[in-house]
């Protein structure tokens, strides 16, 4: 990787940062390079490979990665091309298969990368070479909660080091499950936007949007939503650390107490699942229920939008991949039925909310290529950030904290040793 | 499955009932096309495979007559930015196939392409439609519109208009 340098300290300012890093693919490769193949990225949940020998197709960037479950109950991350001439072994977007078979010449590898053997082995005259033509396995795996991530970094930090008071988000969501257990059982849509990768990650956490890019939807469905993110909500923006961030409902919800307000529904719609809750949580359940599910952007692919995760995929400078689901607790039937279908009815490619994101992600791309001016602005709520009572800083939600957190972080993984 | 065979006259309303939706649909004629649903309307676009339940797992659009109601009041806004402005759109729909006829409702297959054209470019769309039609003393309504998209198992581009 030998482009000419790039000045990171010229194009990302505290409060500004330059167009080109959404167009040039000398900054893209940098990226592949500094964060994609070296910082931890979410792949997905155990819950997708629950039984000995199933496998799915996920990715880490715009690597095809195959996370399989080993006889032995083990999560490999194996990436989908064959050790001999780059054919891809497996072909389905999900199975059982203790082996993967290439199709080319019939090489065949355990779920575990291992090289099981080849056809016509005297072809080979004896120099057996198996143990060395495995797949190939991202080096580190590691999970919180069933979230599987991995790092193509062979030393680094720990995930719990990554996810730093992220962490606190997953903890947090398993808290919202009768059994402390997500799953993710109900598939992925794919929507594909022409729009650098960045322009997702920095909306997620946005606070200031909502009102303007979801007017339509809020009239129509005379939603309170809109009220969260406005000049008068006491929700804040948060910086987690390690560019991770956070819009933090919990202050209105807190103020407005409702058991499931956050999720625009009653206790008593959803009495399998506030029957289960309480007998976990017992005291406890009501301010669980108040709280709500997090909001966060864990840093660099993976959103946890409260009853939805989006998975963010670049494939290309102005080519991005959402991967999105809706999250489901064990046991709870109508709950679960609820969030699968306020999920489809929000998000995707005809989403409410998420066609109309889309639609301003791709007007940024096409914005960008002017000539002038050359700088995003990222001032909003400079004067106002303040640290809450343990230690991070916040500023209200619509401002743009979530924004400089998040390219600290990147400017920092650009510019570290190579 | 295969067609069944039905009477010219069927066939003939059927196909006309198709691209009547059709234009309603390309011309974002949002208040007649609604005008054509039943009061127990699925609107369906699955995703991931053709044999799929959308009551677990996802799918692009899982719309009953309410939510369909709630997509165009939200199309009609005019605040609906992946709509505006809308897209330029021409489909065409083909190879009408009745697969089953009861004397009240009308199983039909048909394929369709819809070429678009918004300013992030041309997109187009193909697929296999499943329209259940209704008998109903107004004429034929729709009580079901399944949209079998080629590629429901890829990536696919906003997609906010009416297919």
């Amino acid at each position: 990787m030998t482009a000419a340098p790039i000045d990171w300290d010229a194009l990302i300012h505290d409060d500004r940062v330059h167009g080109s890093l959404y167009t040039d693919t000398d900054v893209w490769a940098a990226e592949l390079e500094r964060i994609w193949y070296r910082s931890w990225v979410f792949v997905g949940h155990v819950s997708e490979i629950p039984q000995p020998n199933d496998f799915v197709r996920k990715s880490i960037g715009p690597q095809q990665i195959l996370m399989t479950r080993a006889r032995d109950g083990t999560v490999h991350l194996l990436l989908n091309r064959c050790s001999h001439r780059a054919n891809q072994v497996c072909d389905l977007p999900n199975g059982n298969a203790g082996t993967f078979r290439c199709p080319y010449h019939g090489w065949t590898f355990a779920n575990t990368g291992a090289l099981l053997g080849y056809p016509f082995s005297s072809g080979y005259g004896g120099r057996e070479r198996k143990s060395e033509l495995g797949l190939a396995e991202v080096p580190r795996v590691a999970e919180i909660h069933g979230f599987v991530f991995g790092s193509f970094a062979a030393d680094g930090p720990s995930l719990a080091e990554h996810l730093g008071s992220a962490s606190e988000a997953f903890d947090r969501l398993a808290r919202l499950s009768p059994t402390g257990e997500i799953e993710v059982t109900c598939g992925w849509l794919q929507h594909e936007v022409r729009a650098n990768w960045k322009m997702l990650l920095e909306n997620e956490t946005d606070g200031y949007h909502p009102q303007f890019v979801h007017s339509s939807i809020f009239g129509v469905a005379e939603s309170g939503i809109g009220e969260l993110y406005g000049e008068r909500s006491a929700a804040v923006v948060r910086d987690l650390g390690n560019g991770h961030t956070e819009d933090d409902l919990r202050p209105e919800f807190r103020r407005i107490g409702q058991p499931l307000g956050w999720f625009g529904t009653k206790p008593e719609r959803v009495p399998q699942y506030i029957d289960a809750m309480r007998t976990t949580y017992g005291e406890d359940t009501d301010q669980i229920l108040i709280d709500g599910s997090p909001h966060v952007m864990v840093f660099p692919n993976l959103f946890i939008a409260e009853i939805q995760l989006f998975v963010l995929q670049p494939l290309a400078v102005d080519r991005t991949v959402q991967h999105v689901t809706a999250l489901q607790f064990p046991g709870c039937d109508d709950l679960n039925r609820r969030m699968l279908q306020q999920t489809i009815g929000s998000v995707g490619p005809a989403g409410f909310l998420l066609a109309d994101d889309s639609d301003m992600y791709e007007r940024n791309q096409r914005g960008v290529q002017a000539l002038a001016p050359e700088w995003l602005i990222l001032e909003r709520g400079r004067h106002r950030e303040r640290t809450d009572d343990r230690g991070f800083t916040v500023a209200d939600v619509t401002d743009e904290l979530a924004q400089r957190a998040i390219w600290r972080h990147y400017k920092q993984l650009m510019m570290a040793a190579p | 499955m295969s067609a069944v065979a039905v009477g010219s006259d069927v066939l003939r309303d059927v196909e006309q009932f198709l691209y009547r939706e059709a234009r309603l649909c390309d011309a974002h004629c949002f208040a007649d096309w609604e005008a054509l649903w039943t009061d127990d309307a699925v609107y369906w676009v699955p995703a991931n495979g053709d044999d799929v339940d959308p009551t677990r797992v996802m799918s692009v659009v899982f719309d009953n007559r309410s939510r369909i109601g709630t997509r165009i009041r939200q199309l009609e806004s005019g605040k609906r930015h992946a709509q505006s402005p809308p897209s330029r759109l021409a489909r065409l729909v083909a190879n009408v196939e009745v697969l089953a006829d009861d004397g009240i409702e009308i199983t039909v297959a048909s394929v369709f392409t819809v070429h678009e054209s918004r300013v992030r470019g041309r997109t187009v769309w193909a697929g296999r439609y499943e329209h259940i039609l209704r008998r109903t003393p107004e004429g034929l309504r729709m009580a079901r519109k399944t949209v079998r998209l080629v590629d429901n198992d890829q990536p696919i581009p906003t997609l906010a208009f009416l297919i």
